[in-house]
């Protein structure tokens, strides 16, 4: 059962993904990459890493794409031009892919460790990111304020 | 009475007898979905005759009066000459995301429907993030609203959805900042849990809903305020203003296309005034214990009316705002005030939850109230208007 909802789950994903890469409008390429991320999510659904699923469509979906169609919306005037293939992209993917592999393969997987999957609740995320993680998110949020200051400051209109 | 639709539901599901346990699962689903789908579009199609009544009583006129007694065939009328309606699709267009974007508004809309508590043990999917469930869900809708703007290839459409995303992105942060304070509490995201948290009396006759708290009212304030906009209704339908840009994202949207958008944004309403219910006003609870006869799934389908009419209400009654004073609201006050609830709810939980915890915190929200409206006071700021064209 689970093994056929990976397949199919990664068929879509895939296929989306590859659809952003290769689609001629640039606003199909970014929507198809939001489809992308929902089946990644669906993913972590599998896994039962609810919250990881529900952040990365919460995020991800309702922001990041949001944001990625903006920009392209508000800076590029030759939306409908077909540029035809990217090499340097390609390039930059496979160094990608390459390094996320190499460290993929370096660490030690857990999942054989321990086959069993226990649901991990919102609770203990929570803990987690109170107690061991603490640091990392007080980071996360000065940079995210850091942002926020530096969107508004560019924004500001200037006083005489 | 109160667990009659669950005793029904299982007499359903008896029928497969000994059926492999995901065709149960599915089935179980099915149920809830076409029970979920059956409730809430008659609710659509009595609140859209419902409001033109209530709208025209608070303007002095009849509202519909034509098809069958009262009017109250008037959504059948609708709804068939939105069904044979021609659908027109511009040349222009992009016709796949163009016939996208209402698909995925109306889906996004009736999923976030799925997580909310009608009554004891009816939670249609009580999945553990549920409330995060909800906003991820519900943060689709500013996808589809830009494909329907984007995909008209109209600039009246791409500008209501440049509008309706900009509103929605500033009051999503008052809306999620304002829930975080329940979940604090209640230390859960699930909202069966939230809704058993505000059980009981206190001094056995004052129920223990959030609303009563100092943080809680403020907090539901706010979150009714941000539904309201993330609705897209009156007094922030800046998205849809037809006086200055037709239909904004739904002009070139014809037909039952046009009507999904529309069932999406009532659909919409309903989920976040639930979603309002779950939070603060105690969800199915009933408010004194001698009322508690009556079946759960009433209290929280009253509460929802309740709140519905206050959207109407609130419709009827205020004009149209600017978009610039809607940001300045969304920024300066409703946001440093959520943050406040969150202080506020953790003063109240740290006094010991009793009547010292109640007082500290209304002094918190209170005192943060006043300074912001001081410093934000826009009186002094304006000279006294003059009208260059009148009088």
């Amino acid at each position: 059962m689970n093994a056929v909802a990976f397949v199919v789950i990664a068929i879509f994903a895939l296929s989306a993904a590859l659809a952003a890469a290769t689609l001629g409008k640039l606003m199909h390429a970014a929507l198809m990459f939001a489809v992308a991320l929902v089946g990644v999510a669906a993913l972590f659904f599998l896994l039962g890493a609810e919250f990881v699923g529900l952040v990365l469509v919460f995020v991800y979906v309702g922001a990041v794409a949001v944001l990625i169609v903006f920009t392209i919306l508000l800076t590029r005037r030759d939306l409908d031009v077909d540029r035809g293939f990217n090499w340097t992209g390609v390039i930059v993917a496979i160094l990608v892919f390459v390094g996320l592999s190499v460290a993929i393969f370096k660490t030690p997987f857990l999942a054989s460790a321990t086959p069993q999957t226990t649901m991990i609740t919102v609770r203990q995320i929570g803990e987690a990111l109170m107690t061991n993680y603490v640091w990392p998110l007080q980071c996360v949020g000065v940079l995210l304020t850091a942002a926020l200051i530096g969107a508004l400051v560019l924004v500001m209109e200037e006083k005489r | 009475m109160d667990q009659i639709f669950v005793h029904a539901k299982q007499w359903l599901l008896s029928f497969l007898g000994h059926a492999p346990d995901w065709l149960v699962q599915v089935a179980s689903g099915l149920i809830n979905i076409a029970a979920l789908l059956a409730v809430f579009l008659t609710l659509f199609a009595a609140i859209s005759v419902l409001e033109r009544k209530i709208l025209g009583r608070m303007q002095n006129r009849y509202g519909p009066n034509r098809v069958g007694p009262f009017g109250l065939l008037q959504p059948v009328a609708d709804g068939i000459k939105m069904l044979i309606k021609e659908d027109i699709v511009p040349v222009r267009a992009d016709k796949t995301v163009h016939f996208l974007a209402p698909v995925l508004i109306a889906a996004a809309a009736i999923l976030a429907l799925g997580v909310i508590p009608y009554g004891r043990n009816m939670t249609p999917f009580a999945i553990d993030g549920g409330i995060l469930f909800f906003f991820a869900v519900g943060s689709t809708n500013e996808l589809a609203v830009f494909m329907a703007g984007w995909a008209s290839n109209n600039k009246f459409s791409m500008l209501g959805a440049m509008r309706a995303i900009a509103q929605m992105f500033s009051y999503e942060l008052p809306l999620i900042i304002t829930v975080l304070p329940v979940v604090m509490i209640v230390g859960s995201l699930a909202p069966d849990t939230i809704v058993l948290a505000q059980g009981g009396y206190l001094f056995g006759f004052i129920p223990q809903w959030f609303v009563f708290t100092p943080w809680g009212a403020a907090a539901f304030i706010l979150f009714f305020v941000s539904g309201l906009v993330e609705s897209n209704r009156t007094p922030f339908d800046v998205p849809e203003g037809e006086s200055e840009i037709v239909a904004g994202h739904m002009t070139e949207y014809s037909g039952f296309k046009y009507a999904t958008f529309f069932m999406a944004e009532y659909i919409g309403m309903f989920a976040v005034s639930g979603l309002a219910v779950t939070m603060f006003l105690g969800g199915w609870h009933a408010p004194f214990r001698v009322l508690e006869i009556i079946p759960s799934y009433i209290w929280f389908f009253g509460k929802l009316s309740i709140l519905l009419f206050i959207y109407i209400w609130v419709r009827g009654t205020l004009p149209r705002t600017r978009i610039d004073q809607m940001m300045n609201v969304a920024w300066k006050f409703m946001l440093p005030m959520s943050f406040t609830c969150i202080i506020a709810a953790a003063v109240w939980h740290y006094a010991g939850r009793g009547l010292f915890g109640w007082l500290w915190s209304f002094a918190v929200v209170a005192v943060v109230y006043l300074a912001l409206s001081m410093l934000l006071g826009t009186r002094k700021k304006f000279a006294p208007r003059q009208y260059r064209f009148a009088e």
